[in-house]
């Protein structure tokens, strides 16, 4: 038997919201060794905007919004959500502090000269082994659903300009893809207008939970411009308890596991039947954050009736389905309780292609890259195509290392053997 | 395979644990009443750190004899640790999630010595749970 000496083992501590990201990670960071000659594009990762939120508000264009955004940050409580319509009592996400890095990541951050983000973004890119990372919101996902369409105009507007002028400067690891203010229309044409050049800006997004229909003809310019600009158009989904029919639903489970599938469900329909594909032919379009299981239902459901009621679909000229192989998906939260039906998924629409990887850290259902260098049934090259290979073709990302190497991220941590 | 003595059993809270980390092994080591456990800190789900979350009652639901539903409850009877990475539960007792039996921890052994200490048996290299 071994005598105990301190020197022989460490301790290691419970993981909370004060934890490293880094010592969060230290498992993937050593999973991360198995594929360090990979190139790693991370598509969905996520800032808590909120936590920045003074920063963004002071980015807001208009004098009087601005400063209700100010006024409303008296009330206390209410300096990290003024303006915004999320339901703060309801952020069940972290699963009632189950999941702390949902919760907070409220880690010491002591890096002179970077973002408190930029920081905790370099964390979590080097530990699981990124070599770039693409930022979205998060309470902003559900800004759709805001009554007044100029509130999302001008938040969005104070968002783009934080994340354009403070943000990706910073390094060039981290992009960006611009928030649309769907709602108003003429608000994204002058967005796109004004940033479609910024080389940091490598797409635009919808998010998709809101009620506004894709194929209005209000939409035209904007899909013309995206178009031209040969940046790809993202439509990334989240939640929204309030809809009718999720008011059914009890518990948070039910309505997250439905919420995100029913925004894509409803805008690829739109934008098929519509023939979306066939008047913008050269616009690229990226389906963020439902998983891949509704792919071939929706596929398959829409073949099914569309060669029945063609005249209700005349632009059309192939298939639904063919349009939806032409379409982009990113991985997350990647569904593999049955690795069958997931390849059979992957197949129904080239994944090898169109599929890429995407984290969506730091939310609590996250996935490290080894959800894809796991997977049984796919070729190396099919890994590295939708790790970081499909997504330098679609958004003309130079393919090279950026990214410290594993072992060395390991090396600079105690946090794991 | 090697016997690691990681300290005086009364050391442990209950329920309480000790996470250690030794020649590129982790292990989390379980009191829980009189009972130890030890499992690897690998989470059969995506391997992420399942030892270093949060200790807590596994939740059921009170059905009441005419089968409506009285709300939930936090269980008397098992205790539950919580992966940080998603939110995996494994029962503390058995390392087995609640509503799926093949998802489980792979356990460690471990007993006490005369003197009280906490023993763990780690295994040979081969036998330890991938990245
Ligand atoms: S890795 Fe443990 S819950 Fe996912």
């Amino acid at each position: 038997m071994l005598e105990r000496t301190p020197q022989q083992f460490r301790e290691l501590q419970e993981i909370t919201i004060k934890s490293d990201t880094r010592d969060i990670l230290a498992h993937a960071t050593k999973q991360a060794e198995s594929f360090e000659d990979y190139f790693l594009v991370d598509i969905d990762a996520h800032v808590t905007e909120t936590q920045f939120w003074n920063e963004i508000l002071a980015c807001i264009d208009n004098d009087v919004i601005r400063q209700m955004a100010h006024g409303q940050q008296l009330r206390p409580g209410q300096g990290a959500t003024a303006l915004l319509n999320t339901v703060p009592g309801m952020s069940y996400q972290h699963v009632y502090g189950r999941i702390p890095h949902q919760a907070a990541l409220a880690e010491v951050v002591e890096e002179p000269g970077a973002h408190h983000f930029t920081t905790l973004a370099r964390r979590s890119m080097d530990a699981l082994g990124l070599d770039y990372q693409i930022v979205f919101p998060t309470p902003m996902l559900t800004l759709g659903m805001h009554p007044q369409d100029e509130i999302e105009a001008a938040i969005s507007g104070g968002y783009n300009r934080w994340l354009i002028e403070r943000i990706l400067p910073e390094d060039d690891r981290l992009k960006g893809m611009l928030y649309l203010p769907f709602n108003s229309p003429d608000a994204c044409v002058e967005l796109v207008e004004k940033y479609a050049a910024e080389p940091a800006i490598i797409g635009f997004t919808v998010t998709s939970t809101r009620n506004k229909p894709v194929h209005h003809n209000n939409y035209m310019r904007l899909y013309s411009l995206i178009e031209e600009s040969g940046k790809p158009l993202a439509f990334h989904s989240g939640f929204n308890w309030s809809d009718p029919s999720f008011l059914q639903l009890n518990r948070f489970i039910s309505m997250h596991a439905i919420s995100f599938v029913h925004y894509s469900l409803i805008h690829m329909t739109n934008w098929i039947i519509n023939g979306l594909p066939e008047r913008f032919p050269k616009l690229k379009l990226l389906w963020v954050e439902s998983g891949l299981a509704w792919i071939p239902y929706l596929m398959q459901r829409l073949d099914h009736e569309y060669q029945m009621r063609t005249c209700e679909a005349p632009m059309l000229k192939r298939l639904p389905s063919e349009y939806m192989r032409d379409m982009f998906y990113t991985s997350q939260p990647l569904e593999k309780s049955n690795l069958k039906i997931l390849q059979c998924t992957m197949e129904a629409f080239n994944a090898d292609t169109q599929l890429l990887y995407a984290s969506d850290w730091p939310h609590w259902d996250f996935d490290p890259p080894s959800s894809i260098t796991m997977l049984p049934f796919l070729a190396d090259q099919a890994k590295r195509n939708i790790l970081g290979l499909n997504a330098a073709r679609l958004f003309g990302l130079e393919v090279k290392r950026t990214r410290p190497r594993a072992a060395d991220v390991l090396a600079s941590r105690p946090g794991v053997s | 395979m090697r016997e690691l003595n990681i300290g005086p059993a009364s050391e442990f809270d209950d329920p309480g644990r000790k996470i250690i980390a030794f020649d590129g092994v982790e292990v989390g080591v379980f009191k829980l009443g009189d009972a130890f456990t030890a499992y690897f800190n690998h989470c059969p789900h995506m391997g992420g750190p399942a030892c270093q979350g949060k200790i807590i009652a596994k939740v059921d639901e009170a059905i009441a004899p005419d089968r409506t539903s009285k709300g939930m409850i936090f269980s008397k009877t098992q205790t539950n640790m919580v992966c940080p990475w998603h939110g995996y539960e494994f029962d503390i007792r058995t390392g087995v999630h609640p509503g799926n039996a093949r998802m489980r921890l792979r356990p460690v052994k471990v007993h006490l010595s005369t003197d009280g200490d906490v023993i763990v048996t780690l295994p040979d290299a081969r036998e330890r749970p991938a990245a």
